[in-house]
């Protein structure tokens, strides 16, 4: 996916911008003797947050917009919600350490009968190998260590990835 | 508007909490933490928490859950769940956690199994 230009200035606010790509080449439809209407492959929305907690809460509501605009159920979106807070927060606490200089990117995008979420730090990277499991035994009463956990319960796909020269990029995917 | 709002009610030894909002990374974990850590300040050692109006909960809100216990069991006190949303306790069953707290759905039934 190309990235967009960022234009927001930091730390206090953060942007949205919304792609429509529309296909109008669909050889597999036979004409209907009239000019078919656009067709909407796929929709991407942006958005770029400063490492403030606060952020988080702006993220989810994006999140839950772009999930009823895409045709999500309410059971799918509460996971969506759910898997995007986390993600933000690791980005935001564990990756950029708040870091007024640093961002989160994030790229929700509708494709058909599923949402692909991209969200990436400006942190040191992490092993998501390296966090125990918190349902263990000896990891029950930890009182941090589920946030990962819970984005791979509520998510049927998440994998995470260090860039070259650092930060991490996690991408999910929820069908429905 | 806070992002939970505590109000706190003595029903016998037990002191209840009843919870309204959200328990998320933030002012809501914060929330929970400051009250449970005032309480035992105060000797108030039994604590039922009242999630019913607790409609969300992160891994933050799930993580000050478990610290509250511990602190409440450190200090020799005894913390009780009571009327835990479906969602909640969803969260607290993958998480294996329902193993850890003893949650009610009925008030009474909850207050008498304090110790």
């Amino acid at each position: 996916m190309p990235a967009l230009p960022l234009t927001c200035a930091q730390p206090t606010c953060y942007t949205s911008v919304s792609v429509l790509l529309l296909d109008r080449q669909q050889p597999d439809r036979k004409p209907h003797g009239r000019e078919a209407a656009p067709f909407v492959t796929e929709q991407t929305t942006r958005l770029v947050l400063p490492s403030h907690i606060e952020a988080v809460a702006d993220a989810a509501a994006a999140a839950a917009d772009f999930a009823r605009n895409c045709g999500v159920a309410e059971e799918a979106a509460f996971g969506i919600d759910m898997a995007v807070r986390e993600a933000i927060t690791n980005a935001i606490v564990h990756g950029n350490k708040e870091d007024d200089a640093k961002q989160v990117e994030v790229a929700f995008t509708c494709v058909p009968n599923a949402v692909e979420i991209e969200i990436t730090d400006q942190g040191e990277g992490f092993d998501p190998e390296r966090i125990p499991d918190p349902t263990a035994a000896e990891n029950l009463m930890k009182t941090s260590g589920r946030g990962n956990f819970l984005m791979r319960s509520f998510m049927d796909e998440v994998h995470w990835e260090t860039g070259t020269e650092g930060g991490t990029t996690v991408r999910m995917i929820k069908r429905f | 508007m806070a992002e939970l709002n505590i109000r706190e009610r003595q029903a016998g030894d037990v002191t209840v909490l009843d919870m309204d909002g959200r328990i998320t990374i933030g002012d809501g974990s914060i929330a929970l933490r400051s009250a449970v850590r005032r309480l035992l300040e105060e000797g108030k050692k039994k604590i039922l928490l009242n999630l019913e109006g607790v409609g969300y909960i992160d891994s933050s809100g799930i993580g000050e859950l478990v610290s509250s216990y511990t602190a409440i069991n450190k200090e020799g006190g005894q913390l009780r769940l009571l009327k835990l949303t479906q969602k909640l306790q969803d969260l607290l069953t993958i998480t294996k956690l329902l193993t850890v707290f003893d949650a009610y759905d009925d008030e009474a039934e909850a207050l008498s199994n304090f110790k």
